[in-house]
């Protein structure tokens, strides 16, 4: 697209409408949009086509649209992290990854559905109704950025903004057929991104190739002074790094395979699919070691005592008292601000959130700390060790991204240890603030399964050198981009 | 309150007294301590605010390097070891002034810690234990309107501004201060006194206690004599004056012990102040299990100040203040009884800057201590608060000196000056002030003085000088007290010679 606006072929209006046209033809069916923008794209993409008539591109993807996860504040247009709490709630300002996206001139599609503040693994649990999967309207498009990864999928954006704490990118990614990407921690501003658990959270791009996701994150990436914890230091060369990638030379890589996310638990296409990819790695040239990383098993509890402990002092802050929902509670004469909170907070937030504040209160409360939180951050360090173990062997980790495909809506919502298994495999990176990407690996009983590949940090470069040589192989091998297979959705023209 | 207390000195035949002070100091940094908001206090509400400070979702905060340095300055200053690696944590708890619900603020791991302060007290040094210093944010503040008390309870609706919300903190915490005995309540109060002096001489914060840069918690407990042990404490918030500080401590000494020696128990609170009574009054209910779940903030990197850097801040420290104090007594002759007085009654800033204002050392001290330290008992404030600044007494001294007014139209001058009628010359105009040094006019009253009194006119004619008084006391009442007294005695004697 941004050849195409390049060399005239399209202008950003046209391609800016047509994908409001899209949105507007499938969106009802998918779900993947909270808020559409149609005025706002429109405005930035006539600028962006004035800016090019005059000789000038703000970015490599100036004029190209993007669509923005809801949990990205968006001045003059709602963030509702899926929740009700914040139901109208219109930030006073920009995201910094926001404020780059516009400088860079790329046109803002709307917010895409997401699980009520990140917390979930299928996006059934926004409080505006869930997002469906494309590829089967009747399953989950992954979570908690099952709304980005849709819209890509449904090709109603053709970039998107998605964050991750647990595999809220590269799940998604996964069982959409879309390429999602988790950077470095500290390597994309979280400013202006409404924390679940601020020590995990990481902004990234959903896109439907390597080289998108590669160019996208140059856009975002880099140090922001609002953001103590961003790396100050520059980004590597992703861009260079996906096109050497996609000349599908591997010669003098070392892969490592995970033992612990390769084996019970998987579906056995998803294995199957996962064993190819790796096999296609190895007739590159790739080196491929078993490596074993014993504390992996932990990952799980780990992340499920960390990350609601940060949520539950992050969620404090809706109150009732200075912006979102306020709700009086019924029957009291005069109400207390404890009543007020208590009855807002009752009123709106969903059931997984709650569960988590009251996990996280639990594990953070005094005489509990120590066994919980504490112990906690101990695996957390045992898990960073592994890595760094790990990556003295290899230069990149690889395992499926997700264990299985997309389950259908409804199917694991009550059973939520069933539905935090889903990010098994995606969650030790999160603990040790390794960067990741997803890549479709093919389809396993009909619906797209991924292959995940983990770097060092800081060493993102490495994700897209690996990412590109499985796609450009990948994708010879099918005849085209997975998304082609996808089945076409009412609306499509 | 209808407690009984206690007689203090059966208070201290039956207990010991441990007391604790925590200071909070709002520092004068030109921004917030996790965003560019200027750090001002006061302006139309909530119009120094940011997402940040606001704590506004997705905000995030970064930590201010002058705050940090600050921080160090005063861990040295309070003999501190500076941590080589710090964090901050969350403070969770629920309160509408409070943005996030949790204060960023440190816990387990201050900047600085194991210090001790030595108070000086009429000439004998006491140590205070300084347990830590750590940086945090403040809250904004709730406005409860409609009621008749301010308070929340009868409000009919409550606003709250955010201005002050993220300003820099430090908060220095002591180690209980046992063996003080009947001293107590004075050492309370020259700990603070004398950490506002550090504070001021650092020039990291206004350190205005009326203004709320400076706010004292004060803990008490008693236990039973000689048992060397902790009782159960109270804690009395934001006590706001030097003398306060003392009077709290007196007053939860007789209160603990009215309440022990009923059998009963002491209940471990947060308590209300009261400057007009002088009482206390039950806040709200603090027990040790109070569970804040504290946790590393994880939106900020650690602090690791280098060593380089510790020492830099260390070569910028002020004057020992025991050593200043040495220096400015010799510097300004004063006896060791004259200092004495002086520092006892927080006089020794204002008399050194009252003193570079141009008043002699003499003149400054009894200006401060005699006739505005009255005012301000009087007015129950410090020295500081009583309306008169340095370089004003200077100037009133100035005039005296050049005999335009004397000590006792002087007084008068410092009643415009607090009234704010002006600078001390307008006032002498004003309020036609000036000495009459005139000898047409002075001639003509001493005159009048001696045709008055001829038995004292005849003393004098025969040499008794000293009877001079009389008459010129005569013509002081005549004049309304605005004669140049030396000048009527010169002509009494002439007149009479």
């Amino acid at each position: 697209m941004a050849a195409a606006l390049a060399d005239g072929t399209t202008t950003s209006v046209a391609l800016t409408q047509a994908h409001l046209d899209r949105i507007a033809a499938v969106d009802g069916a998918v779900h993947a949009f909270l808020h559409v923008d149609a005025e706002g794209a429109l405005a930035a993409a006539a600028r962006s086509d004035e800016r090019r008539a005059e000789g000038a591109t703000a970015s490599p993807l100036d004029g190209v649209p993007i669509a923005v996860k809801d949990v990205l504040a968006t001045e003059g247009l709602p963030t509702t992290c899926g929740s009700r709490i914040l139901e109208g709630w219109i930030p006073p300002y920009d995201a910094t990854v926001v404020t780059r996206l516009r400088a860079a001139g790329l046109p803002i599609l709307g917010k895409t559905n997401m699980d009520e503040f990140a917390m979930g693994s299928s996006t059934e649990h926004s409080a505006y109704g869930p997002t469906h999967n494309p590829w089967d309207l009747d399953r989950i498009p992954g979570g908690s950025g099952g709304g980005s990864a849709a819209a890509v999928a449904a090709f109603e954006a053709p970039l998107a903004l998605g964050t991750d704490t647990g595999g809220s990118i590269r799940q998604p990614g996964a069982v959409t057929g879309t390429v999602g990407v988790k950077p470095t921690y500290g390597g994309v501003s979280r400013y202006g991104l409404v924390a679940m658990a601020n020590s995990l959270d990481q902004v990234g791009p959903v896109t439907r190739t390597v080289m998108d996701a590669a160019l996208l994150h140059e856009l975002i990436g880099g140090h922001d002074p609002r953001d103590s914890t961003s790396v100050d230091q520059p980004l590597p060369d992703l861009v260079g790094a996906a096109r050497r990638g996609a000349e599908g030379d591997m010669s003098g890589v070392r892969v490592g395979v995970i033992r612990e996310l390769t084996g019970e638990g998987y579906q056995d296409g998803v294995l199957a699919r996962f064993e190819e990819a790796a096999d296609v790695l190895v007739a590159a040239g790739a080196e491929l070691v078993e490596v074993s990383c014993p504390s992996f098993v932990h990952a799980l509890a780990t992340y499920y005592l960390i990350m609601p402990c940060e949520a539950s002092s992050n969620l404090a802050k809706f109150d009732a008292m200075r912006y979102g929902l306020r709700v009086l509670p019924e029957g009291v004469d005069s109400p207390s601000a404890e009543d007020v909170m208590r009855a807002t907070r009752d009123a709106g937030f969903g059931d997984e959130v709650k569960r988590r504040i009251i996990l996280g209160t639990y594990a953070l409360s005094s005489g509990y700390y120590d066994a919980y939180y504490g112990k906690a951050q101990k695996v957390r360090t045992l898990i960073q060790r592994d890595f760094a173990a790990a990556f003295e062997q290899v230069d990149v980790l690889i395992s499926p991204t997700s264990p299985t495909t997309a389950f259908k809506l409804g199917e694991k919502l009550d059973d939520p240890l069933a539905m935090y298994l889903n990010d098994l495999a995606t969650i030790p990176a999160n603990l040790a603030g390794v960067p990741g990407i997803s890549v479709p690996s093919g389809l396993a009983d009909g619906l797209p399964a991924g292959i995940q590949v983990l770097a060092p940090a800081l060493a993102d470069d490495r994700l897209y050198r690996v990412g590109a040589a499985l796609e450009a192989e990948l994708t010879g091998r099918w005849g085209g981009p997975l998304l082609d297979r996808a089945p076409a959705l009412e609306g499509t023209p | 309150m209808a407690d009984a207390l206690v007689d203090l000195d059966d208070v201290l035949a039956a207990y010991d007294p441990a007391i604790g002070l925590e200071v909070h100091v709002e520092l004068n940094t030109a921004t917030k301590m996790f965003c560019g908001c200027p750090a001002v206090f006061g302006g139309e509400p909530n119009t120094q605010v940011c997402p940040t400070c606001l704590g506004l979702p997705g905000a995030m905060p970064v930590v201010n390097g002058k705050a940090v340095e600050s921080a160090i300055r005063i861990g040295l200053a309070l003999n501190c070891d500076i941590a080589e690696w710090c964090r901050f944590a969350r403070k969770n708890y629920f309160y509408p002034d409070m943005p996030k619900n949790f204060q960023t603020s440190q816990y387990d791991e201050p900047i600085a810690f194991d210090g001790w302060m030595d108070v000086d007290l009429d000439g004998e040094t006491f140590r205070v234990e300084i347990e830590r210093a750590h940086m945090e944010e403040d809250t904004g503040k709730s406005l409860h309107m409609g009621g008749a008390t301010g308070r929340i309870h009868g409000a009919d609706y409550s606003l709250v501004d955010y201005n002050r919300a993220g300003i820099p903190l430090i908060e220095i915490v002591t180690r209980p201060i046992m063996g003080a005995g009947e001293r107590a309540p004075e050492i309370a109060r020259a700990y603070v006194s004398q950490l506002r002096d550090l504070i001021v001489a650092l020039g990291v914060s206004e350190a205005r206690m009326d203004q709320g840069n400076l706010r004292a918690d004060v803990n008490l407990s008693l236990a039973p004599k000689g048992t060397g042990t902790l009782g159960t404490r109270t804690e009395t918030k934001n006590v706001n004056s030097f003398r306060s500080v003392e009077r709290a401590v007196r007053h939860e000494m007789r209160r603990h012990a009215a309440v022990l020696d009923g059998g009963g128990s002491i209940l471990q609170e947060t308590r209300h102040w009261h400057e007009d009574t002088g009482v206390t009054t039950s806040g709200r209910e603090k027990s040790d299990a109070e569970d804040y779940r504290y946790f590393p903030e994880p939106d900020l990197v650690p602090v690791a100040p280098s060593r380089e850097w510790v020492d830099e801040l260390r070569g910028t420290l002020p004057e020992n203040p025991v050593a200043r104090r040495a220096r400015l007594q010799a510097d300004w002759g004063y006896t060791d009884l004259e200092m004495r007085d002086v520092v006892a009654s927080g006089a020794l800033v204002v008399i050194e800057e009252t003193v570079a204002a141009g008043a002699s050392a003499q003149a400054a001290r009894k200006w401060w201590l005699a006739e505005l330290g009255r005012r301000a008992n009087d007015a129950g404030v410090e020295l500081t608060e009583v309306g008169v600044t340095p370089a004003q007494v200077a100037a009133v001294q100035a005039l005296v000196d050049a005999r335009t007014i004397n000590d006792k139209l002087a007084r008068q001058v410092f009643d415009g000056l607090i009234a704010g009628e002006g600078t001390p010359e307008e006032i002498v105009a004003q309020r036609g002030l000036a000495v009459v040094s005139d000898d047409g006019a002075l001639g003509a009253a001493v005159d009048a003085a001696i045709a008055a009194n001829p038995d004292v006119a005849a003393k004098i004619r025969d040499g008794k000088h000293a009877a001079a008084g009389a008459l010129i006391g005569a013509v002081m009442k005549e004049m309304r007290g605005q004669a140049d007294a030396a000048r009527v005695r010169e002509l009494v004697l002439e007149k009479l010679a």
